[in-house]
């Protein structure tokens, strides 16, 4: 399947997010340079992790003005599959394409280390593969990664179901030690009502090589692959 | 034409910048400091721009692009019309 | 306009004011003084450590670039080479340290890219006063803060270092950075010229008046009135520095330039004079030409700017449009400034006039090298004098006291701000031996470790620099990796104080001593020397950036017990020794006696049988012991990994329990296996003629050491755990 890795000025972990695709999981992965206009024909959009703009402004707030942003945005609303990482995440949110705000982490430090993430909800298109209430071992790396959305927001998150991942200790539970950055709900990862946008602060593509200390994020990648191939099959058929 | 636009959190979303400032002067011994809340100061400088004009631009880029409406607020002044 | 004071503000002696003179035929302009200032400051030129500099090795299999360029470059195999190098930036992290360090980090990275490597790796030594005293807490949290925002924010992973503290650092932090990049053999690049008629460009931020003698600062010591030198520090902008990496990556990939050169310390002066030298010609530039970022700057401004993310290209006039196109689309002004000529001469015009005209050999090449006089000091204080300290009916006090030590606790709090995981390359992350590196396509993996110790060093310079290159590469040796490459960095004060001077050429010495002993070339590194306040130096501290080389890296060791049942090994041998320890300084308060004895052949048999004990896959884990002595590497060992262990250990030596538990004696590795490999382990060594004996076993949940039947330690893993973690947070808790 085709993957488009977005690449902004700043960005860093593009050529890792590509590597995973490309080199991991053997996908067709290329970059889409942000000043340009066409997707290339992807079947999924990635807005990797990093420091777009430097962040300057705030996280995500330049990049999302970005040439290619506005191709995005009609490949997400005819409903194209679109995955934002860390940085990513910031910028769908700026955009507006999933709900809330990141602001600085609670104890006003970049945090690198591994957290546990429990899966909330297995039956999105980003988490297929995955088992309801499994734990994945994943990395974050941010300095903005508290997540802040409006209470009423919040509600309608929870009701229908669109938090995708939750911090949680290593078995599950869900506490305020895991919650390290202090993100409302202890909210990691959230997706969109049409169900094809999900955005996510830990960094999967650090994640899919045992070598690397753990491949837990493999199984988000690996669900977003199923769900294409199903889709093509299914376009197929009708055809 | 030069305007200074003032960016901050809205009060209901916790600050803990300005939190972290406001310990650090209790600290210091300024015990009559209440509350603090850190925010951003734009200054911009306009060409050939009337003050009408001035009046629908600014509140526009503020909106759009400096400030993100679901936890910043932000007010704005002309500081010099020339 | 030039008179004796304007000279010695511009920190030249008379007599080499007098030599300019005579090299350029008439006297200087105060741009031209300006230039030859910053040109023959102790910074650029090495005029005082260039003699003894000279005796490092340099050659050696593997080195396509040794000391010279901006950095070193050492063959690995598979058509790839490692590009590395260390700087230091300690006085400006004095003055301001976020911008400081940061800066520090820019400029290492454009020593690598500027040679055609993409940095994928950073680490940094970094030294603090104590931390009771807060404004020292206050300089390494902007100094780490520093780190942090520059290296996360362009995308290189930091993945390790050393954090040390004493009082002789309260006033001068030292802050080396060092730098790793892996690019294609055949595709290096160097600061070149090519043929006259080539175009010089200018790229990057704008010029300002940042850091105006920045290269002098580094040359002077501190005073009463530092504080007005605030405005010398640069500010660092990472996101032009990564759009800067990108783009000259590109165009060098595609061949696209004749030379380059990073404007770092003395920006345009330091780069044209350097570019031109190298290729023997001359260079002729227009100041009207280089964008500015502040008005009515003077050309003396333009020239001494430090202003940060600035690169200075030679192309030829039929590439320079793809050049410039290239640039635009990373959003990089690329400007046409002026030209290479024959000659041999740096000649600078502005508005109309030439206002610089002098021969580049002489801004490059002359400064005059010094020997500087050097006397042995009056033994160092209590080095003569060292006493043992009284025994201890047990240690377990002592050992909890130790390892709370802020030098040899828990240095998460640090590390967790640094973004250690980016480029997907870290297999081992901070807090090992060394730092471990995949190269993505193949087996192999690099491996960095970076060491240094001011305390042996002040008492015994060559002992301790033999000791620091020693236990880097025993360091490499844990995790399985050969030696391949150094690069140093030395810090020490004054170097026109006589003791000063003695310190810095046994340093050298014992540095050239180890490094032929195991074999591995100098690359190039850094020397900064006026690191006193107030007349007081710092201890001579040398840093060593050590490279590796990992054959294979499912091979790959880390230092902590796997599980209960398998043997601890102790590779080489316990001495009676506990001068310049971390015990007698944490728990005695003393900082007498020499550093531990060092046998570079001994040492070197060690290293040989624990990877060749690696490549056979005979062990379970390998921990080296230094700092700290078998007890604290013995608890490490418990609780670095995931788990916690305990181990029950027997020790028989017939000496001195504290000396046997915290004795820093060299040439020690601890290891573990499982019983089966024990024999061949035991083989391994006789054949290595190294000494290897069991010393206990993994068990339990307690760090227990018994010596000759007498029980010293009894504490619980996650007790000693507990107090090495929360040493450091302890400070920063509000």
């Amino acid at each position: 399947m085709k993957f488009g890795v977005v690449v902004f000025p700043g960005s860093n972990c593009d050529r890792d997010t590509l590597y995973a695709l490309k080199d991991v999981l053997g996908q067709d992965a290329f970059f889409l340079w942000h000043k340009d206009h066409d997707l290339r024909g992807a079947d999924a959009i990635v807005l990797p992790g990093g420091f777009a703009y430097g962040d300057y402004l705030r996280v995500g707030a330049i990049a999302r003005f970005s040439p290619l942003m506005s191709e995005v945005k009609e490949f997400a609303d005819r409903g194209g599959m679109v995955l934002g990482i860390c940085n990513g995440f910031q910028v769908l949110l700026e955009m507006g394409l999933v709900e809330g705000v990141m602001i600085r982490n609670r104890h006003l430090k970049f945090l690198c280390q591994h957290v546990h993430i429990r899966v909330e909800n297995e039956r999105t298109a980003f988490t297929n593969k995955a088992r309801k209430s499994q734990v994945l071992r994943l990395p974050i790396a941010h300095f903005d990664g508290n997540y802040f959305a409006p209470a009423e927001t919040l509600k309608a998150l929870e009701r229908e179901g669109r938090v995708v991942f939750r911090y949680t200790d290593e078995n599950g539970n869900v506490t305020e030690e895991a919650n390290v950055n202090g993100s409302l709900h202890s909210i990691a990862g959230i997706v969109n009502r049409a169900g094809n946008v999900m955005g996510l602060m830990p960094h999967p593509e650090r994640a899919s090589e045992e070598l690397l200390g753990g491949a837990d994020g493999r199984v988000i990648l690996e669900s977003m692959i199923e769900t294409l191939k199903a889709r093509e099959t299914s376009k197929k058929k009708r055809s | 034409m030069k305007v200074r636009i003032l960016v901050s959190f809205k009060d209901s979303v916790l600050d803990p910048q300005g939190q972290t400032v406001k310990n650090a002067l209790h600290t210091l011994g300024y015990g009559a400091i209440k509350d603090v809340r850190q925010g951003k100061v734009f200054e911009i400088d306009l060409e050939a721009v009337s003050r009408q004009e001035a009046q629908a631009l600014i509140p526009e880029i503020a909106d759009r692009v400096l400030a993100n409406p679901i936890i910043e607020k932000f007010s704005w002044q002309i500081l010099d019309e020339t | 306009m030039i008179d004796e004071k304007t000279i010695r503000d511009h920190n030249l002696t008379p007599e080499e004011y007098g030599q300019i003179v005579r090299l350029v035929g008439r006297d200087l302009n105060l741009t031209e003084l300006g230039i030859f200032s910053v040109m023959w400051s102790e910074h650029c030129s090495y005029k005082s450590s260039r003699v003894h500099l000279k005796k490092l090795p340099t050659q050696g299999r593997g080195v396509i670039q040794g000391p010279g360029e901006n950095a070193g470059v050492i063959d690995i195999g598979d058509g790839l080479a490692v590009v590395f190098k260390i700087e230091s930036h300690n006085h400006p992290s004095f003055i301001e340290p976020f911008q400081g360090a940061a800066t520090g980090v820019g400029g290492i990275l454009r020593d690598i890219f500027t040679m055609g490597a993409r940095p994928i790796a950073l680490l940094d030594s970094l030294r603090f006063g104590p931390l009771t005293n807060p404004r020292n807490r206050a300089i390494m949290e902007g100094v780490v803060s520093g780190i942090s925002s520059y290296g996360n924010s362009i995308g290189v992973p930091t993945v390790g270092g050393e954090v040390y503290f004493d009082e002789g650092y309260s006033l001068n932090p030292l802050v080396n950075v060092f730098c790793l990049g892996i690019a294609e053999k055949d595709k290096i690049f160097y600061a070149r010229a090519g043929e006259a008629g080539n175009a010089v460009l200018y790229v990057g931020s704008k010029t300002g008046r940042d850091g105006i003698h920045g290269a002098t600062m580094a040359s002077a010591e501190f005073g009463e009135e530092t504080e007005h030198k605030r405005p010398n520090v640069q500010v660092g902008d990472p996101f032009k520095e990564k759009l800067l990496l990108e783009a000259c990556l590109e165009v060098m990939n595609r061949n696209l330039i004749v030379g380059i050169q990073d404007m770092g310390a003395a920006g345009l002066t330091c780069s044209t004079t350097e570019i031109a030298a190298k290729s023997r010609k001359g260079i002729a530039i227009d100041l009207d030409l280089v964008p500015q970022r502040e008005e009515g700057m003077t050309p003396y401004e333009t020239m001494l700017s430090e202003s940060q993310e600035r690169m200075l290209i030679v192309a030829e006039p039929e590439k320079v449009k793809e050049v410039r196109d290239i640039f635009a689309r990373w959003d990089l002004d690329a400007i046409p400034i002026g030209e290479i000529r024959e000659g041999g001469r740096l000649v600078v015009r502005s508005r109309g006039e030439v206002v610089v005209d002098v021969p580049v050999e002489a801004v490059v090449d002359l400064c005059p090298a010094y020997r500087r006089k050097s006397v042995k000091p009056v033994a160092a204080e209590g080095a003569a004098g060292f006493e043992w300290p009284p025994l201890l009916p047990d240690y377990n006090e002592a050992l909890l006291k130790t390892i709370a030590s802020p030098t040899l606790a828990d240095k998460e709090w640090v590390f967790r701000q640094y973004d250690h995981m980016v480029l997907v390359n870290t297999v081992l992350l901070p807090g090992s031996d060394a730092a471990v590196l995949r190269i993505k396509g193949g087996n192999k993996a690099l491996a960095v470790t970076l060491d240094g110790n001011g305390h042996y060093a002040s008492q015994d310079p060559r002992t301790g620099a033999r000791i620091a290159v020693s236990e880097a590469c025993r360091n490499l040796s844990c995790v399985g990796a050969e030696p391949v490459g150094v690069t140093n960095c030395l810090n020490f004060g004054n170097p026109e104080k006589p003791e000063i001077m003695w310190q810095f050429a046994e340093t050298v010495e014992g540095m050239a001593e180890a490094c032929r002993a195991f074999s591995i070339p100098v690359t190039g590194g850094n020397v900064s020397f006026y690191n006193d306040t107030e007349g007081l130096s710092i201890l001579p501290t040398p840093v060593l950036g050590i490279v590796g080389l990992i054959e294979d890296i499912s091979k790959l060791q880390s230092p902590f017990f796997k599980k209960e049942g398998d043997l601890i090994v102790l590779l080489g041998k316990n001495k009676e020794e506990l001068g310049a320890s971390e015990y007698l300084r944490v728990v005695f308060g003393r900082k007498q006696g020499f550093p531990p004895e060092i046998g570079l052949e001994e040492e070197k048999r060690i290293q040989e049988l624990c990877r060749e004990a690696i490549s056979l896959r005979l062990l379970r884990s390998a921990h080296d012991v230094s700092d700290g002595g078998l007890a604290v590497s013995l608890a490490e060992c418990c609780f670095l990994g995931p788990r916690r262990m305990g181990c029950l250990i027997d020790l028989q030596d017939e000496i001195r329990s504290d000396a046997l538990l915290f004795g820093e004696t060299q040439s020690r590795i601890i290891v573990t296996a499982v019983v089966e490999d024990l024999e061949a382990l035991l083989a391994l060594a006789r054949k290595h003629r190294a000494a290897a004996s069991v010393i206990g076993k993994v068990g339990g949940d307690s760090i227990v050491i018994r010596g000759r039947g007498k029980e010293l330690v009894s504490l619980a893993t996650e007790k000693i755990h507990g107090v090495w973690k929360n040493s450091i947070p302890a400070f920063y808790k509000t």
